[in-house]
This record gives C-alpha cells, sequence and structure tokens, in this order.
C-alpha cells in the first residue's frame, strides 16, 4: 500500500473528456493500491466520467471540489 | 452493449476497450456550448460499462490513428470518414490489448449491412483478415450470419446463443434491449465520430490545404469543434466563438494563439491561427467587431493579445455583412 500523503497530480485543465480521464488512468496504472491522484480538471464532464471511471475500476473517490471553472477531483487508486 | 451482454450470457467475463482518435463526439463535447447545457454530460463508453457492469480501458489512438486517416487503403465514406480502415486499425488494437493482457477473444457489436461502408457482408471478413485478429474477432449479433469464429469452434461459447440479426434497421436490437432490461441506451452508431460530420470535414480538409499537407495536432482537431471558423487569406483564419461558453474554451488557447476581444462592446473572443502579418491584424479585427453587439457602431476597440501575454488596443470600423466573403465561411 501507499502512503496516501503522497499524491500525484494530474493536471487535465483545458483537456476535454475522455482526456482528463485518460491522463488519471494512465496515472494510476503506474501506482499502487492507496496512492491518490488529484485530477485538475475544467472540462465540468470529467465531474461525471472520472468518478463513472473509478467506479468500474476499483478506485475510490475521496473529494470532489470546484472552484471557479476549476474542479479537483482526489481519488484513492484501489486493486488493479 | 447487446454483444456484450450475450457474451456475458454465456457466463464469458468481458472488458470493454474505448479508443480515443481525437474526433469522438461525446455529450461534453456538445456542453461547450451553453445551448447543450442540458445535454447528459457523459461518456457513453464509460455509462454502458457501468450498466454493464465491466471493466472499461480508454486506449489513446491520437497520434496512430493519423496514418489510418492519412492514407486510408480503402478510402474515405462521404465526408473524411475512412471507417473501414478505422474499424480494422481499432480491431488491430484490441488484438495487441487481449494479447498483452491474457484475454482470448474480441467481440464488437457489428451487423452485417448496418452501415454502408464497414458493416458490409464483403467487409466483414477484410477487418478479421486485415486486422490480423481472424477467428479471434466474433460478432455476436450476427454470428450467425457468419462462418463459426476460434471461440465457437473450440467450445468456449454456444453459436446458438448469438443472433442472426442483418440490415439496418434496429428493431432486434431494441427487442433485444428491452429482453435484457436495457430502458436507455446510447446512441446508435455513426453520429459517434465528427468525420463523418460534413461541415467538420470541410473544416479539416481546409486546415490541410493551409497546411500543404495532412497533419494535424489533438489541438487544431479540438478547435475544429468549436466556433465559427473563417479564412480571409490563406495564411489565416479565424476561429470566433458564438456564445460564452465557446468564449470560455478558446480562452485556454490565447497562450498559444494571438486573441482578440471587443472591449467597447460585448462580443466574442477570438483566436487568429496561421502566419498573421501586422496589416492582417484590421482585418481579422473588423471581422470579430461584425460579431459583437458593435456591428452597428462606427468604431469598436478590441484588445489584441500576444501569445507571450502583451496587449494592445485597436480601433475599428466593423466590417459589412456584405464585405465578408462567402468563401471565407468554412
Amino acid at each position: 500500500m501507499s502512503n496516501p500523503d503522497d499524491v500525484v497530480v494530474v493536471d487535465a485543465r483545458r483537456l476535454l473528456c475522455p482526456m482528463p480521464v485518460i491522463r488519471v488512468q494512465n496515472a494510476a496504472k503506474k501506482l499502487s493500491p492507496g496512492a491518490r491522484i488529484k485530477a485538475i480538471c475544467t472540462d465540468p464532464g470529467a465531474l461525471n466520467d472520472i468518478p463513472a471511471w473509478s467506479r468500474i475500476n476499483g478506485h475510490k473517490i475521496i473529494e470532489i471540489t470546484s472552484k471557479d471553472d476549476e474542479h479537483i477531483i482526489i481519488l484513492e487508486v484501489g486493486e488493479q | 452493449m447487446l454483444a456484450a451482454r450475450a457474451i456475458q450470457e454465456q457466463g464469458i467475463y468481458v472488458e470493454g476497450l474505448n479508443f480515443f482518435t481525437g474526433f469522438c463526439v461525446e455529450g461534453h463535447t456538445h456542453a461547450i456550448r451553453k445551448k447543450d447545457q442540458n445535454r447528459p454530460k457523459r461518456n457513453n463508453a464509460l455509462w454502458v460499462a457501468e450498466q454493464l457492469g465491466i471493466k472499461l480501458h480508454f486506449v489513446d489512438v491520437v497520434e496512430e490513428y493519423k496514418e489510418v486517416l492519412f492514407n486510408p487503403k480503402h478510402g474515405y465514406g462521404a465526408n473524411l470518414n475512412p471507417c473501414l480502415d478505422c474499424k480494422i486499425f481499432m480491431v488491430e488494437k484490441a488484438l495487441e490489448w487481449i494479447r498483452e493482457n491474457d484475454f482470448d477473444f474480441i467481440i464488437t457489436g457489428e451487423v452485417i449491412g448496418q452501415r454502408p461502408k464497414s458493416q458490409r457482408k464483403e467487409t466483414m471478413p477484410v477487418i478479421a483478415r486485415e486486422s490480423g485478429a481472424e477467428g479471434l474477432l466474433l460478432r455476436p449479433l450476427c454470428g450467425k450470419n457468419l462462418p463459426a469464429t476460434t471461440p465457437e469452434q473450440e467450445g468456449w461459447i454456444d453459436r446458438e446463443g448469438l443472433f442472426d440479426f442483418s440490415g439496418r434497421t434496429r428493431k432486434p436490437q431494441m427487442a433485444l434491449a428491452k429482453r435484457y432490461g436495457f430502458e436507455e441506451y446510447a446512441q446508435p452508431a455513426g453520429g459517434c465520430c465528427f468525420l463523418t460530420d460534413a461541415p467538420y470535414s470541410v473544416k479539416l480538409a481546409d486546415l490541410w490545404k493551409s497546411r500543404g499537407e495532412k497533419e494535424y495536432e489533438l489541438d487544431d482537431i479540438m478547435l475544429l469543434k468549436v466556433g465559427r471558423h473563417l479564412r480571409p487569406k490563406p495564411e489565416f483564419k479565424v476561429i470566433i466563438s458564438r456564445e460564452e461558453g465557446e468564449g470560455k474554451f478558446l480562452q485556454g488557447y490565447k497562450n498559444q494563439y494571438i486573441s482578440l476581444k471587443t472591449t467597447s462592446h460585448a462580443g466574442p473572443l477570438a483566436l487568429l491561427d496561421g502566419r498573421v502579418e501586422p496589416e492582417d491584424l484590421e482585418l481579422a479585427a473588423r471581422i470579430v467587431a461584425r460579431y459583437s453587439q458593435g456591428r452597428s457602431a462606427e468604431q469598436v476597440e478590441l484588445e489584441i493579445r500576444e501569445k507571450d501575454g502583451t496587449t494592445r488596443t485597436l480601433s475599428v470600423t466593423p466590417m459589412p455583412p456584405h464585405e465578408i466573403q462567402k468563401e471565407w465561411q468554412l
């Protein structure tokens, strides 16, 4: 298990879905269960897509926040 | 969705693949525009995977796909859609994936006669052969109309559990969806790729012509989905937002392109793509002013922002509509 304090940041600003999901997916592949990813997105579609992708692939959404036009999604990598 | 469920019904473990070419149409591509904000902001592949309870893997093929689009061996469809080559390419990539991930065979939702270019009786074996998948490619929805594949020959699946759908009608699929309890399903194939869209293909062909070669980057093809595109000179074009949502989207590109914004009147944000000479700025500014609230004013002020962030103000007379040449409009 990874230390949850280690957060990998995925900057997906300006990218349209599914690119933010693809960036998160590619980051997750390199991580161990328990590691965390912080995705910064501007496409509001990511608010649906990253949680949906997490649900079906066994990852856990920890927090979603939105400020102005930026959305931050923090997830914990599950078993892959 | 139906093909996957048909195979799941036979007790087979299924995972999904979704190839991202850059030309995919999704609900939120449209949702850039404010008027389309009510469209569901979901990725259909993810939604389908969730309905089926399967994992879904995205495969980024943006770079590799260029070769398919630039030189399609089997040609284009009505627009710049290389459907048959595209299908062959995707099955080939799926074959690579199943080999790397220890899966046994590939299924697709193809139906004989469903699509004029890529789903004809003659093209079904071409896809299986040219992708290299051969007997590992199973089409559950029309499998009974095709020779037995490896999964059938090996007894991994029961041919009797396959279907014999054919033709353009979707009625058998709708009946099967009802049988499986699917009340909602994603848009049938055909409208899911911008390359099948005539106005989009015109803009892509213009991009290639202006660059003197068939080439593009992901940002180029994303920008073709947004705004009003006008090419007043062969060397550059003006991309003008049509409303607030597009303006916000284009704003994300202002460090890559010279941008123009009206300041004396409410108006669009515009980007200049190509080689812009100083004297072209006034021409571009007059066009942009035409699409602002100041279109009838004597003078409209615009802020011109260079890629490095330096700005200056330009005051122009909005271009009257009759001076905007029809051939400029892409």
